[in-house]
């Protein structure tokens, strides 16, 4: 996610997708890879197939809500979702995701987003055009200090990369 | 301006003179918690060996297999296995495995200790905030930071105040107590934020229920769920052999709070929450002649001695319906043999009850007693989201152990005070 636009297609959900959603227990067991055909399948069995990498997950309030399983965001990642956006996000689900390299954005404006839209997400500006539409809304601007994490495909990989220590992040 | 308990323990951890919400700090961490689900297995074991580190301080690491104990097959054996051979490997002694979930052990086995950071790779870490401690829940990558440098960066909540006052009536729980708070605050109301839980109504409840409200501090969003220790908290401590190696905060009462919620214990009547929300809380009444399928009192937030002993009380000389199971499982090793000695297991299992190892299992559905689709059940756990317990058509209702015992007789959810 280099480049400072991101384009692609949205799936849409509602408010409330907590972690027993995202990734259920019963799948924890299994590795992420196994697990991922899982994720979400409590309300949308079809989700790992047709959430097609370059897509965007769109949904309302309080996404990722519950545990502190990490699980939740990369089963994610394994199908391919490197940026979220919700009108709110969930603490614990927020910091997981932005450690393993996955762009999350609040924008208050996601009920005007439905699924299928085509979105350009410029999230160093903070704003998102929803080309379906003819749309713009305002997004969280990600600061760059940030980005260089998810840029680098999360925490890890950045502290490899940079051999920084904690002070320089 | 004076302090919060939470600004004044992440001051002390930050080696600060003094922090205030919004500040983003440093902390040294008192002890790192890891379970086996979420534990080394996840980014961990494999991200440290790639770092080519080892953890910051052995002893301040406690790792717990029991949301796979006892396992029900062999991938889950596999990853219990895996967490005691690394726990091993990495010299940490504090290993405690087929006991009961990892937040009641911590408390038992004098970790979570008032003043104290800690930190869990599991949500309900914050339940130590009934010990007086600022403790809240991190991911794996967090923790892989946290085990390598002994730190984290944390930002300074603000606090909600909730106060309770007066006596509860007969038939109404610290479960209800807390259902009723989330019903108010709602389930994201506390994001980012520390609730505090004050009043006499707290300050007369034993251990054994302010560990409850506690659990649930994320089920309101929060990052913590803090009752200031007292003499029970000293205690509770004291039976164990500990009186020291601790320090007890309070708020001043010039200490900021961003929200201040009161309410009356004698107004309150025995609540659940309907699926599939926590927050969907209503007053058992309304939802009276439910059918249920399975009730039951475990976990680390219901199936504590005193849940137990309530339970007892409901289903002395009682069977419970014909169709329906009532699974307990004492909410760790200890509770269990307490029960036994004080015949309350007797008293559970003569009722029809059958009495499960201390586990996770049933509690997400890992084992022990997950539900089929369309079964309902009556639960003293701390969640009821889609699917949570078993079958993404199972439905599950959150109430007191109390209220599930109650229903477990009539084979609906009832209000168990006719039982008392
Ligand atoms: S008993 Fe339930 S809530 Fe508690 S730690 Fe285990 S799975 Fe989590």
């Amino acid at each position: 996610m280099s480049d400072k636009i991101f384009t692609g297609n949205v799936w849409k959900y509602g408010d409330n997708i907590n972690t027993d959603i995202i990734s259920p227990p019963a799948y924890m067991e299994l590795s992420i890879k196994e697990a991922s055909r899982y994720a979400m399948s409590p309300i949308d069995t079809n989700f790992s197939q047709k959430f097609k990498k370059g897509d965007i997950l769109v949904a309302e309030n309080n996404f990722g809500s519950g545990s502190s399983r990490e699980t939740a965001p990369l089963t994610l990642r394994e199908i391919g979702v490197y940026i979220i956006i919700a009108k709110s996000f969930a603490r614990i689900f927020y910091r997981n995701s932005i450690n393993i390299g996955i762009l999350v954005l609040e924008c208050s404006e996601t009920h005007k987003i439905e699924d299928r839209d085509e979105l350009e997400v410029d999230y160093l500006g903070g704003k998102i055009k929803n080309i379906t539409k003819n749309e713009i809304y305002k997004c969280t601007k990600m600061p760059e200090h940030i980005m260089k994490i998810i840029n680098a495909k999360g925490l890890v990989p950045f502290l490899e990369e940079h051999n920084k220590d904690r002070e320089e992040y | 301006m004076g302090m919060t308990i939470s600004e004044k323990i992440l001051a002390r951890a930050a080696r600060l003179n003094k922090t205030k919400a919004g500040d983003i700090v440093w902390v040294k961490v008192d002890k790192a918690m890891m379970d086996d689900i979420l534990g080394p297995r996840v980014e961990i074991a494999e991200n440290l060996k790639k770092l080519k580190k080892d953890v910051w301080d052995r002893n301040k690491v406690v790792i717990i297999s029991d949301h796979y104990t006892p396992p029900a097959n062999a991938k889950q054996a596999q990853i219990v296995k895996f967490t005691r051979d690394w726990a091993r490997e990495y010299g940490i002694d504090n290993y405690y495995e087929f006991i009961g979930p990892c937040h009641q052990i911590m408390v038992e086995k004098g970790h979570a200790l008032p003043g104290k950071v800690l930190l869990g790779t599991d949500s309900h870490t914050c339940m130590y905030g009934a010990m007086g401690a600022f403790a809240t829940g991190i991911g794996s990558t967090e923790m892989l930071g946290v085990l390598v440098t002994g730190e984290i960066w944390l930002k300074v909540p603000e606090t909600i105040k909730v106060i309770w006052e007066g006596n509860l009536k007969k038939g109404v729980m610290a479960k209800d107590v807390i259902l009723k708070t989330i019903g108010e605050v709602g389930h994201a109301g506390a994001t980012y934020k520390a609730v505090e839980h004050v009043g006499n109504t707290i300050e007369n409840m034993i251990m054994d229920e302010r560990m409850c409200i506690s659990n649930m501090a994320i089920e309101m969003g929060a990052k913590a769920g803090i009752i200031p220790a007292d003499d029970k908290t000293k205690d509770y401590l004291l039976n164990r052999g500990i009186n020291d190696g601790y320090e007890i905060y309070k708020s001043d009462n010039d200490a900021k709070y961003c929200d201040t919620l009161y309410f009356k214990a004698e107004e309150l009547e025995p609540v659940v929450s309907c699926p599939n929300e926590v927050d969907n809380v209503t007053e058992i009444k309304n939802v009276e002649g439910t059918p249920i399928h399975q009730a039951y009192i475990g976990s680390c937030t219901g199936g504590r001695y005193n849940d137990l002993l309530q339970a007892s009380n409901v289903l002395k000389g009682k069977k419970i319906a014909k169709g329906v199971r009532l699974l307990v499982s004492p909410a760790s090793k200890e509770v269990w043999d307490k029960c036994a000695k004080d015949g309350i297991l007797q008293i559970l299992s003569e009722a029809g009850s059958t009495i499960l190892a201390p586990s996770c299992g049933a509690c997400l559905g890992l084992h022990s007693g997950a539900l089929a689709s369309g079964e309902v059940c009556i639960s003293s756990t701390n969640r009821n989201f889609l699917g949570r317990m078993g079958s993404k058509d199972s439905k599950v209702y959150l109430g007191s152990p109390l209220s599930v015992a109650a229903s477990s007789i009539e084979g609906n959810i009832v209000d168990p005070r006719k039982y008392l």
